[in-house]
């Protein structure tokens, strides 16, 4: 184990990776709490879509893959939410459109001007390779907004997530709190999805509040414990993707899987305790 | 001292009325029962006292300096709440962030004013239990815990007793009696006309081409009130 250790931290490249990831996989599971439970669970799946298209047009012209992606993704983030606000529009249909529109248009630019290639395959899936220094500064940037977040408007988040018009009546500007939130997410899919892959981005955020809520019965727990479960597969997940050399995203959702089914069998068990 | 005072107060959605020159005034420490049938305008109108809804016409005036923040809000449950994981503590703990100003940290005068108000409400002994064990009773009082917080001079509650069975909405209403027996102003939203004439002080009837605002006696010998009673006594029959 200590072996395989050394031997992956021996690469700057993986160390990038891990550095990045668990960053990621924090921020995702933090605002996965507050996008689950508010049902906004397939925004990630959908802003996955989002972010291929834009990745596989930025390729296609030669233009820098986030400076092209960020902004596009928080767009669309921004507008689904919008929909959902906007009843004669349903948002789980929004999704369904924008992401099948996305992944067609990427797909299209990529084989018009390159041809269906070895990038197309790793925005699908994922790579650990795809890491360089400009994700690692947006992974620290992201991280402290999502951290300080949490730290700071806990109370805020914890109130606007539980009860929407009672936040209001109390005068909290909830539309704000959402778009806030709507952009973090943005950002973290953006830089997670090179690492997970467009198909398996949205299991960062939607497992590791799954997970938390069969065991835990409060927020706070919910909160914490969903970060340490979502590190925690994220590294292990790595190991065993280089240990065994299978596919980084994969292996991290069904780890994900697997912490998942633990939780339900134990909170089951817990109910007859 | 009156407290609320609505003068002609519209709402429009979209263009389409859902309220029309309503006007009325509540005094401090009054109970005021708004009834109606669904899509009367009664949970616009708890939304244009809230400012959670922008008027078309007319006012809502606080007076004797009551804040917005100290109005004490029971909305409807939502679908989110039903397998929400929170405690019962950290739940009503929420109604104090109103009073909490910029830093949304709570101090310690708010921990006691919610455990005060569970202790108040007979839920202090569930403080640890999850929001999503709770029974629907139970979960209505919680979040009558959280609306009391923040509700230093007057409680809004829209339709408290959906959902819950006639023994405890009964249980329910005698616990709001209670609290404006000591003093506290409560205007309820409902469509349970029989409840309101039983406990509220003054009856405001929402309704196409209806419009009613007096005390609960008055009511009961107005031809709205006589209507609505008689179709009541009929459909429980």
């Amino acid at each position: 184990m200590l072996n395989i250790l050394s031997e992956l931290l021996a690469y700057d490249f993986i160390v990038r990776a891990v550095a990045v990831g668990l960053m990621v996989s924090l921020c995702a599971s933090l605002l996965g709490v507050s996008l689950v439970l508010k049902r906004y669970s397939m925004i990630g799946d959908g802003l996955g879509h989002v972010a291929f298209g834009a990745l596989c047009i930025a390729v296609a012209f030669n233009m820098a893959p986030l400076l092209v992606s960020v902004p596009v993704v928080i767009t669309a983030a921004i507008l689904l939410l919008k929909m959902r606000d906007n009843l004669r529009i349903k948002g789980d249909a929004a999704i369904a459109v924008i992401s099948s529109s996305a992944l067609a248009i990427g797909i299209i630019a990529t084989s018009l001007t390159k041809g269906m290639n070895i990038d197309i395959y790793n925005y699908m899936f994922g790579s650990i390779l795809a890491m360089d220094d400009q994700d690692v500064y947006l992974g620290m940037g992201l991280s402290v907004a999502v951290l300080l977040l949490f730290a700071v408007l806990y109370n805020v988040i914890f109130t606007v997530t539980f009860d929407e018009d009672f936040a209001r009546a109390t005068g909290v500007n909830v539309g704000f709190y959402n778009t806030l939130i709507a952009v973090l997410t943005a950002v973290t899919i953006v830089v997670g999805m090179r690492i997970m892959g467009t198909l398996l981005i949205s299991s960062l955020i939607v497992f590791p509040s799954l997970t938390a809520m069969r065991l835990y019965s409060s927020f706070k727990g919910v909160v914490i414990c969903s970060g340490i479960v979502s590190t925690i597969c994220f590294f292990v997940g790595i190991v065993l993707s280089y240990s065994l050399d299978i596919p980084v995203g994969a292996s991290i959702v069904v780890l994900n899987l697997a912490a998942f089914l633990i939780f339900f069998a134990a909170g089951s068990l817990k109910k007859y305790f | 001292m009156t407290v609320l005072e609505a003068e002609n107060v519209s709402v429009e959605y979209d263009g389409v009325p859902a309220l029309k020159n309503v006007s009325f005034r509540i005094e401090k420490g009054e109970y005021l029962a708004v009834v109606g049938e669904n899509g009367s305008g009664k949970s616009t109108l708890i939304k244009a006292i809230l400012g959670l809804t922008e008027l078309s016409s007319g006012m809502i005036r606080l007076n004797g300096g009551i804040k917005k923040s100290e109005i004490g809000y029971l909305p409807q449950q939502t679908e989110v709440q039903k397998d929400f994981p929170a405690r019962v503590d950290e739940v009503v703990l929420s109604g104090c962030l109103a009073s909490s100003g910029i830093f949304p940290f709570y101090a310690s005068k708010d921990k006691k004013l919610a455990v005060n108000s569970m202790e108040l409400l007979e839920i202090a002994s569930i403080r640890k239990r999850s929001f999503r064990e709770l029974s629907g009773g139970q979960q209505q009082r919680v979040l009558l815990a959280r609306a009391l917080c923040s509700a230093k001079a007057m409680l809004v509650l829209d339709e408290p007793a959906a959902g819950l069975d006639p023994l405890i909405s009964s249980e329910f209403y005698f616990l709001l009696r209670k609290l404006n027996e000591e003093g506290l102003t409560i205007i309820m939203v409902s469509h349970d006309i029989e409840a309101a004439k039983e406990n509220a002080d003054k009856i405001l009837h929402l309704g196409t081409n209806i419009f009613f605002f007096g005390s609960a006696d008055e009511y009961l010998r107005s031809e709205t009130g006589k209507r609505f009673s008689g179709e009541n006594a009929k459909y429980s029959k």
